[in-house]
């Protein structure tokens, strides 16, 4: 605990001398986040400052190997760092899937030339990552999707198309499933490439979803040659890398998804249910809408309780496994419920999709409730997360 | 906190396994349909206060251990798996947790220590009305000389024929559904004009309807303040929908594996049922709530030990879900063994019949979120 108690001082005096003043606190000049990659952009000098400095430091995958661009720190060093970095209000603000996705699968499938490379830009956010698993003709089916990789020399020559590609247009590369070998099972035929998005032969488009704009495009690829040192693992092996990736998303999700359970518009359910049943205090008149609202909110509660209950036994050293699935599945469904009771409590005016005399916050609570849909859709469908759960953890014969 | 088992929590664990698998099994339920006795085993109950099981949650220097309701949940949970009949949450959480809370010293001194070492039962008589109300409260205590007249009747008085003390709730001033004007007050069944009435539940447990006539006790029967006795009783019943939680989802839990285990072996249409995905989908639906029920447990046991601010709050989220999640796994249960899970011979139906009683017992699951959404102010 000395040592700790050591680390915390000189984290303390770190973050004295080199955290710029206006990167602390409330009104910092910091974004939210930091998707990195080539395009980043930063709304004041002073928050590029810091971010390079947290990048020298390894500060921002404090628990990545020094090699791989983090600073090795143990996780209760990183506990200090964080709380450290709270204490003065500041953040590290790297998040990408290329930390959250890609990167827990490199550092178990790569070879150690792939990690150096590829981990290190991710640690320094130079390269945005972008995924590239669903087809239009492979969703919940994931394994039968058809891109085709074929060996020309030391390269494969990708052709196909990919959808759901969040982000693909503002991305750097992609990591991508790709078929290999189209006589084999599907599960066996599969590789995992990594591919530049500046490769010739690679286009996008974005997808129009159903809340208006997203951040989903689809991904063609036409005659895109990619190295052969590109693939990650051995040729037709792909889909282990896959599945762990794929255990690494339904965490994320999970994991972060708080904002979305809890719903990211300014007023909690509650004060909407005040504002438009005009009650504002004492008991809700309206009694069916009353107990929707105490049955989300202890639901939340329960959530909570289950999520800090995992997190202790990963503390006590057992990790997620694939329980995983019941957290993105609860908490997709449960975000989902919570934007459906918002759009109806908000009533005639988060009906109005636009038009000169509708707050913007009624226009948001109805694209939220739009966008939830997808939620229970993406990174494996519910009716996915329940196959999984019931063959996984509870053993259950396939069908 | 903590919501994992610690060291000594998980020795526990281990040591109340091995006494519901040593001194008890299931089956024992159907037995007890015909007992006109105390209707629990007296002997395990000796036994269960030499583990020091009844003495969890009391202070020392009443005999008691010290330790919470995190310990005593590790005990009840696996009692409630093995479907156990013993009267620990009606004299160690709700009789003995009244005097713990608002007893005086003298009180305290002539009940705790016999309920830690199981000598004596203790319980409480609260509720009037056919769910679970407990402000809607007519019995009346009227003073007379130097103590008090009561008079009215309680139902589902938890081991109520049991009991060598009952913690009475009465009214001394207000009106039925008021929160002021409760008082409680420690009486022995034979003072003259209590008549108790001994009712087998349908899951082979016991409660009592007392008739209080003119029933006469001291000023030294109060528990607690005069007409302030709500204080007291919020409490006792949260500790108590909590403790009743854990011994639920020790039932939902072995429900659960069985089931899961029947899914695995039973065959129709040449295939294990557990292959279909019209049953595995809803074995996985059920195995989230299981697990969502058993975190809210551990968590309001600890919040409740750490008198957290949030407490009651969390017990009535606790037993609104533990209650869903128990009505599910009955139900859920039954149907997916078929045609044998509606048969008296098998086990599940002695699950849910427990289930059912334990969803009413201090508030169903409607009750609890009325509760939760008046204790959060709207």
């Amino acid at each position: 605990m000395a040592d700790l108690e050591t680390f915390r001082a000189e984290v303390r005096q770190w973050l004295g001398e080199t955290c710029p003043p206006n990167c602390q606190g409330k009104g910092s000049v910091l974004p939210d986040m930091v998707w990195g990659g080539r395009r980043q952009t930063w709304g004041h000098p002073d928050a590029k400052l810091w971010f390079d400095r947290l990048v020298e430091k390894g500060y921002t995958v404090p628990t990545w190997p020094k090699d791989y661009g983090g600073a090795g720190l143990s996780p209760a060093e990183n506990k200090v760092l964080q709380e450290e970095m709270a204490r003065i209000g500041t953040r590290s603000m790297l998040f990408n899937f290329g930390i959250a996705m890609l990167a827990p699968a490199l550092m178990e499938f790569a070879t150690e030339e792939q990690k150096r490379l590829h981990l290190t830009r991710i640690a320094r956010g130079e390269i945005r990552w972008c995924q590239g698993y669903s087809e239009p003709g492979a969703g919940s089916d994931l394994a039968s999707l058809r891109t085709r990789a074929v060996r020309d020399g030391d390269d494969y020559v990708v052709n196909g198309q990919k959808i759901w590609t969040s982000d693909a247009n503002v991305s750097d590369w992609i990591f991508c499933l790709v078929r290999t070998d189209p006589a084999a099972p599907k599960h066996l035929g599969i590789s995992f490439l990594l591919i530049d998005m500046e490769s010739p032969g690679i286009s996008t488009s974005p997808i129009e979803l159903i809340s208006g704009s997203s951040p989903f495009c689809q991904t063609f690829f036409d005659n895109v040659r990619v190295p052969v040192s590109q693939r990650v693992h051995t040729e037709n092996r792909g889909w282990d890398v896959a599945k762990a990736l794929l255990l690494h998303e339904r965490t994320m999700l999970a994991d972060g998804g708080r904002g979305s359970a809890g719903g990211s518009a300014r007023r909690s359910l509650l004060q909407v249910a005040r504002e438009t049943m005009a009650a504002p205090e004492g008991r809700l008149p309206d009694a069916a809408t009353r107990d929707e609202l105490v049955q989300w909110e202890m639901d939340r509660v329960c959530y909570e309780a289950t999520l800090k209950r995992t997190m202790d036994a990963a503390k006590a050293g057992k990790g997620m496994g694939p329980e995983g699935s019941m957290f993105k599945l609860y908490l997709s469904e449960m975000g989902q419920r919570g934007a459906d009771l918002r759009q109806r409590m908000a009533g005639h005016e988060a009906l109005v999709w636009t038009g000169d005399d509708c707050p913007d916050e009624e226009r948001q609570i109805t694209r939220e409730w739009l966008y939830g849909k997808a939620s229970t859709i993406l990174g494996g469908t519910s009716e996915i997360q329940l196959n999984i759960i019931s063959k996984r953890v509870l053993g259950l014969p396939g069908d | 906190m903590s919501l994992i088992l610690n060291e000594e929590q998980v020795q526990l664990q281990d040591s109340a396994k091995a006494f519901v698998a040593d001194n008890w099994a299931v089956g024992e339920l159907r037995k007890l349909r015909k007992d006109t006795g105390k209707g629990y085993p007296e002997a395990l109950w000796r036994k269960a206060a030499e583990l020091g099981w009844l003495a969890i949650p009391f202070p020392e220097e009443y005999g008691g251990l010290g330790l919470g309701f995190a310990e005593l949940g590790v005990v009840l949970e696996e009692l409630g798996r093995g479907l156990v009949v013993l009267p620990i949450v009606s004299s160690v959480v709700l009789g003995g947790g009244a005097l713990r809370l608002g007893g005086t010293d003298a009180q305290k001194q002539t009940w705790l220590p016999k309920v830690c070492d199981g000598s004596a039962v203790l319980t409480l008589a609260c509720q009037e009305t056919s769910r679970h109300d407990p402000y809607a409260v007519r019995s009346t205590a009227t003073p007379a000389g130097d103590g008090y007249v009561l008079k009215g009747r309680k139902v589902l008085v938890p081991d109520g024929h049991a009991a060598d003390a009952v913690v009475v709730v009465a009214r001394t001033s207000g009106a039925a559904g008021d929160r002021s004007g409760l008082t409680l007050f420690i009486v022995e069944p034979a003072t003259p004009g209590v008549k108790v009435h001994r009712n087998l539940l349908l899951d082979s447990r016991v409660a009592a309807n007392i008739d209080l006539q003119d029933v006469r006790v001291g000023a030294d029967a109060v528990v607690g303040k005069v007409d302030q006795g709500a204080d007291v009783l919020d409490q006792v019943l949260a500790e108590a929908a909590a403790a009743l939680s854990a011994d639920m989802l020790g039932g939902i839990q072995q429900t659960f594996d069985i089931t899961l285990e029947y899914l695995k072996v039973r065959e129709q249409f040449g295939a294990k049922i557990g292959s279909f995905q019209g049953l595995k989908h809803r074995a996985a639906r059920w195995f989230c709530e299981k697990e969502l029920s058993k975190s809210i447990v551990l968590q309001t046991l600890r919040a409740l030990d750490d008198k957290a601010d949030n407490a009651l709050q969390l017990a009535s989220v606790c037993k609104a879900r533990l209650s869903d999640t128990a009505r599910l796994s009955g139900k859920e249960g039954i149907q997916m063994h078929g045609g044998i899970g509606v048969t008296d011979e098998h086990d599940i139906g002695l699950y849910m019949k427990r289930g059912r009683v334990s969803e009413m017992l201090f508030g169903d699951a409607a009750f609890h979120r009325n509760r939760f959404a008046e204790l959060r102010g709207y």
